[in-house]
């Protein structure tokens, strides 16, 4: 209904005159607009980091260090520590990192230089496609098929055919749900993010940048070593990033494979707890204010790692494009 | 392309909703007709998960019957408790009592506590060598969710189970990852059977658990004793029969060794009736009742309101609607494997219900 009566007085032609000043205030509006617009986020910033801060105030006051030391966990005494659970987001996302980031960029390298054109859009779809699976399912998949497997398969074979089971790195019982279920279905979920960016990065390496390494007399396995990857290095870095963050705070899928136990374990077999996890287990039925802030509190060191590390993701893409141009 | 998909889909949306308006309107001056969807809310209410099944059923079959159509949201009992003491809802529900100082901060007034039904949490295990239903006492479950007892084959496991086959393998714990209102109850259980629990680990929502895994949800610890060997965790009874989970005869205070069933639990909640004070508000435990077949790990699930009502007409709406849900309603309960209200105490109820606003029941 308002669409129609608007439509008439936006289109006559009018005269030449008349639609420079048009413009003109038009302009400013625009400007206006838009710069309100660029205005909101970082006042959204403001305000989500006030909210939590300041609901996780009294928690960080009462237990202040200790809260990112402690291991206790305990809502019935009122005794909170996030240590096991920074460890577990940390060292989930890592492993993912060294799973998926290798893997990731295979994959661009294979699309974007070996790959025929038949082969290149259907793989790259199919790897895009991995982006768009809900969590949860991905957490379903884990517990049905992933955990089995591990606890069946993978475990005992590190275990009695490797005889590695004493290395702290392999010790404890075989559940299944643990570090490194959550680590390798943090994997193929980052994986996508991380072979996208290079793939789309490593396309727009010029063309010339390989030539001349192949004219050097280079192979073409030393065309991309040496002139493709560093050239795209700061993008791939990039594209590393985006998918860190998505692994830091993903909740779902972690929660479901594993173990939600708040302790801290070297072995990649224990169980263990992500920050995200603590919050999105606890939050609904935390009905103490000390409870509640200390979820807060959790929230809020997620919130800050999450700034950290974007923050020195960002120094090391500018320190490259520096080194590059330099 | 896109963009003509997403225009086409908000038209399709707004078509719908104009739709529904026009015909909410007849809907409320004539009750009766009622469809059970669309049109405006009479209540909301918002609250525990557990009983949540159960009061979907009641609310559509509810909204059918009388017109009265009731928006819950299955938020958790925390955010019910919340939302209540805020008086952003009419209602509240949850699978523990409001404390004290719960009851202090709520905005309108004294809170009244009306049970609902009788949930019931079996102890559910994967021995596959063990043939026939294993039993287990209190003190046991206590010492195997402690950590205490950590082989299948234990002496004091064996001694209660004689005849049957007992592995030597782990015990591995299954517990609720998230707050739940099953783990409140299944704590209040230990803590009320084992000293070394109550003062170790404590009754909650969420505990600090010394042993075992935490999965996400009822499904979650199903998933993982059904696929574990060794495995054994505690679930309402209903996810233990839909997954097909063997489910352990716990021993009573009476020490009869009873299966969890729905029957089994009323019974309990009966036992556990007969022993209330006069003036009881409801904020009871109910868990280890006495008498011959009752079921020991069982909870009543709870609908909070107000006791001054403001709004006579809603009062009247909640009133009638707890009275059918007492009667009525309770015939749902089995099928869904929550047990019915035993009828000495929807006698006792009837009153306290009364006094939000009279009637009879339809």
């Amino acid at each position: 209904m308002t669409d129609a009566s608007i439509a008439p007085t936006a289109q006559p032609a009018q005269a030449a005159g008349v639609r420079l000043g048009a413009s003109g205030n038009g302009d400013r509006i625009y400007r206006w607009i838009t710069t309100g617009m660029a205005l909101v986020i970082p006042i959204l910033l403001v305000l989500i980091a006030w909210e939590v801060f300041s609901g996780a105030w009294p928690a960080l006051r009462k237990f202040g260090f200790s809260f990112l030391t402690s291991s206790q966990w305990d809502a019935v005494n009122g005794k909170f520590g996030a240590a096991p659970a920074i460890f577990g987001t940390l060292v989930s996302s890592l492993i993912a990192l060294i799973i998926a980031v290798p893997l990731a960029v295979g994959v661009a390298i294979f699309l974007s230089e070996f790959a025929p054109t038949w082969i290149r859009q259907p793989v790259a779809f199919l790897v895009d496609l991995l982006a768009a699976i809900p969590s949860v399912v991905y957490g379903l998949w884990g517990i049905l098929v992933l955990v089995p497997f591990l606890r069946v398969t993978i475990i005992p074979f590190i275990k009695d055919t490797l005889h590695l089971g004493s290395f702290p790195l392999f010790a404890g019982p075989a559940y299944g749900y643990g570090m490194l279920a959550a680590g390798l279905i943090l994997a193929i979920m980052i994986l996508p993010y991380i072979s996208a960016v290079t793939r789309e990065v490593l396309l727009a390496v010029p063309r010339s940048q390989r030539e001349a390494a192949l004219a050097l007399g280079a192979t073409r396995w030393e065309m991309i070593w040496d002139a493709v990857l560093p050239y795209a290095r700061s993008g791939i870095i990039g594209g590393v990033i985006l998918g860190l963050g998505r692994a830091l705070g993903e909740t779902m899928a972690v929660t479901m494979v594993i173990g939600n136990r708040p302790e801290i374990s070297a072995s990649l077999f224990a169980p263990g707890y992500t920050m995200a996890s603590v919050i999105a287990n606890e939050f609904s039925e935390a009905t103490n204010d000390l409870h509640i802030s200390a979820l807060m509190a959790v929230g809020a060191v997620l919130f800050l790692l999450t700034i950290v590390v974007n923050m020195i993701a960002r120094w090391l893409v500018w320190r490259m494009g520096r080194e590059q141009g330099g | 392309m896109k963009r003509w998909i997403a225009i086409a889909a908000v038209l399709a949306a707004w078509a719908c909703g104009s739709d529904s308006g026009k015909k909410a309107a007849p809907d409320s001056a004539q009750p009766a007709a009622a469809s059970g969807s669309g049109g405006p809310v009479d209540l909301t209410g918002a609250g525990a998960t557990f009983p949540q099944p159960l009061y979907s059923k009641w609310f559509a079959e509810y909204a059918a019957k009388t017109g009265v159509k009731i928006n819950y949201q299955p938020l958790g009992s925390g955010a019910g408790i919340k939302q209540l003491s805020e008086q952003t809802v009419d209602f509240g529900a949850s699978d523990a009592p409001m404390s004290d100082s719960d009851m202090a901060k709520a905005r309108g007034g004294a809170v009244l506590h009306i049970p609902t039904v009788v949930g019931v949490v079996a102890i559910a295990y994967n021995v596959p060598e063990a043939t026939t239903p294993l039993k287990l006492t209190g003190p046991l479950v206590a010492d195997i969710f402690l950590g205490k007892i950590t082989k299948w084959n234990d002496s004091r496991i064996a001694a209660v189970n004689a005849g049957v086959k007992l592995p030597a393998t782990d015990i591995l714990v299954a517990h609720r990852s998230e707050g739940s209102g099953t783990t409140f109850i299944f704590t209040d259980y230990l803590s009320s059977v084992s000293p070394a629990w109550k003062s170790g680990p404590g009754k909650g929502k969420e505990i600090q658990w010394p042993v075992g895994l935490g999965a996400k949800g009822s499904d979650g610890v199903a998933a993982q004793v059904k696929q574990t060997r060794g495995a054994i965790g505690y679930v309402e009874l209903a996810y233990a029969k839909q997954n097909q989970i063997s489910t352990a005869l716990l021993q009573n205070a009476s020490g009869q060794f009873v299966a969890p069933s729905a029957e089994a639990a009323t019974s309990a909640a009966d036992a556990a009736v007969a022993k209330f004070a006069a003036n009881t508000d409801y904020r009871v435990s109910i868990v280890n009742a006495s008498g011959a077949t009752a079921y020991p790990i069982t909870s009543f699930t709870w609908l909070l309101v107000y006791k001054t009502q403001t709004d006579a007409a809603k009062a009247k709406k909640i009133a009638d609607f707890i009275r059918w849900a007492l009667t009525d309603g309770e015939k749902d309960a089995a099928a869904l494997d929550y047990a019915p209200l035993p009828a000495s105490l929807v006698a006792r109820l009837t009153p306290r219900i009364d006094s939000l606003a009279p009637g009879t029941p339809k």
